[in-house]
């Protein structure tokens, strides 16, 4: 079977504002990025569909000292969809230097950003922004 | 399936290196080869680590050459590639050939050279072993895969922040002042508290001497079966037992306070060895960063699920504690060239079976482990040997 949500798909959706995922006919779960098989039930049974793109953050870090073509400092989060799913992407809405502990279990609502690629990514590429709400 | 025994071990100083990857390899290999009474020729297969070695040279396809500046040019020679873990999955499957009664003597090793690169190159290449499409474009880094696992361990167990670290930088003291006492060791020099908590921060909240340098070096064993290891040497030391476990990109792994492929990977070594983690007299494991070191002793099974950084505060991992970690100084002080690090853990592992590692040997130990980790907690492979 074909695969359903491909990266570069994936990656268009996202840059014309619309966060895809995949979900499960068969037991209902979501797929975040997609895979070619449910991460619940390994069903390929799944169907492409616009996440509500907010979440809980779980985790933090702030990069200081970044790979090639990156410019430090900037935070790095892994945030819990509200339909389960963990994603990793940026805090863009911080200062890096007031980031805290305390960040961990606040609200986002999840967007994207465009990042210019280097000769072993393929061409460019997109990250999720996060932005704190309230 | 039939016993398997390291016959001959070798490996090369560690730290900043002016010899190619092959010339590393071939220093440490020939140190296993004549260890163990045999030449080259006898040897039938080479099962090689190497993470990095096309960006860090230009080299693809490092393990013939590595077999033919030893004079092994026909036989079989593979790379094997699981970032970090890389020499211990080659180790793995060089023990089941000659378990399985295919080969009776191989070699086995890794080599790396990932000071070539410098930081920023470095940090890319390593930065590699996150999900590229989904993960690489945020700038996710290896320390910041493992600063994420800090704040979550922090806010799962209820341990402050400031306490926790204090913590981890008691894993890098100790190792540090294990490396002292190993000549082969990047950093031979005591650290204090104070110095680790003071340092540049890398990825928050680790600090520079949570993390593990970028390393030159190699390593090299040579596995044999049973009844050949009698002939070879009075000292064999039996590989007890093997496991290997995988997970996919940090995202799928949620919580990784808690490293599935780890807790997969040593379930198969306990019980293929018949023992448990209180039978483990020494261990070697993946220090990479001091947190990593809290993570894997409780993956191991020596300490509960949260009380990991309680145990290193304890002295229960010291040399002289109730399970000695990282005697070598560990990948933090004893340095990390990535493709080469498992064969060294192993290195360490044998010459503590044999009784041959001066002040730093842990008294009477018969049983030892090793534990190496590959990309984002992606790959784990570890390995039990005896007397």
């Amino acid at each position: 079977m074909e695969y359903k949500l491909t990266y570069n798909k994936y990656k268009e959706a996202l840059m014309s504002g619309k966060f895809c995922g995949l979900k499960c006919n068969k037991c209902g779960g979501y797929t975040v990025p997609p895979k070619k098989v449910c991460m619940e039930c390994s069903s390929e049974d799944m169907d492409v569909v616009e996440l509500s793109a907010r979440g809980e953050i779980k985790t933090y870090t702030v990069i200081r000292v970044p790979p090639e073509g990156f410019d430090a400092p900037y935070i790095v989060s892994m945030v819990e969809l509200d339909e389960g799913p963990w994603v990793m992407g940026n805090i863009v809405d911080l200062d890096p230097d007031k980031a805290t502990m305390d960040l961990i279990g606040k609200r986002v609502s999840i967007g994207h950003k465009a990042v210019k690629g280097d000769k072993f990514s393929a061409g460019d590429g997109v990250a999720l922004a996060f932005k704190l709400e309230g | 399936m039939r016993e398997v025994a390291v016959v001959g071990v070798g490996m090369t100083q560690f730290g900043m290196s002016e010899k190619t990857q092959i010339e590393m390899f071939s220093e440490a290999a020939m140190d296993a080869i004549t260890e163990s009474n045999i030449e080259p020729r006898d040897i039938q297969a080479l099962f090689l680590g190497n993470g990095l070695g096309d960006f860090e040279e230009g080299q693809m396809n490092l393990a013939p050459m590595c077999a033919a500046d030893i004079g092994m040019s026909n036989v079989p020679a593979t790379r094997f590639e699981g970032a970090c873990a890389s020499a211990t999955v080659a180790m793995r499957n060089a023990y089941l050939w000659v378990a399985s009664g295919f080969y009776d003597i191989v070699l086995v090793g890794g080599t790396e050279k990932a000071m070539a690169m410098g930081t920023p190159m470095a940090t890319r290449t390593f930065a590699m072993g996150s999900d590229s499409r989904y993960e690489g474009f945020a700038g996710i880094t290896f320390p910041g895969a493992f600063g994420m696992a800090v704040h979550l361990y922090s806010k799962k167990y209820g341990i402050p922040l400031q306490k926790l670290k204090e913590q981890m930088a008691m894993v890098a003291v100790k190792n540090h002042k294990n490396g002292v006492l190993n000549p082969k060791a990047q950093f031979r020099k005591e650290i204090t508290v104070e110095k680790v908590l003071s340092g540049i921060v890398i990825a928050d909240p680790l600090q520079l001497l949570d993390c593990c340098p970028f390393s030159d070096g190699a390593a090299a064993l040579v596995f044999a079966s049973v009844d050949k290891a009698k002939e070879l040497t009075k000292k064999p030391i039996y590989i007890a037992g093997v496991g290997q476990g995988s997970a996919g990109p940090l995202y799928t792994q949620k919580d990784f306070t808690r490293i599935k492929a780890r807790e997969t990977a040593v379930k198969q070594s306990y019980m293929q060895a018949g023992v448990g983690p209180k039978d483990i007299d020494v261990c070697e494991l993946h220090d990479c960063f001091t947190i990593a070191e809290i993570l894997a002793t409780e993956g191991l099974g020596f300490f509960e699920f949260g009380k990991g950084s309680q145990a290193v505060e304890e002295g229960k991992t010291s040399l002289n504690g109730e399970i000695p970690i990282n005697p070598s100084g560990g990948l933090k002080a004893k340095g990390h060239p990535i493709g080469a690090t498992g064969a060294a853990q192993a290195y360490e592992i044998v010459k503590q079976l044999r009784e041959e590692c001066g002040e730093r040997q842990v008294k009477g130990a018969k049983i030892g482990m090793i534990d190496t980790l590959g990309g984002d907690l992606a790959t784990v492979c570890n390995m039990i040997f005896r007397r």
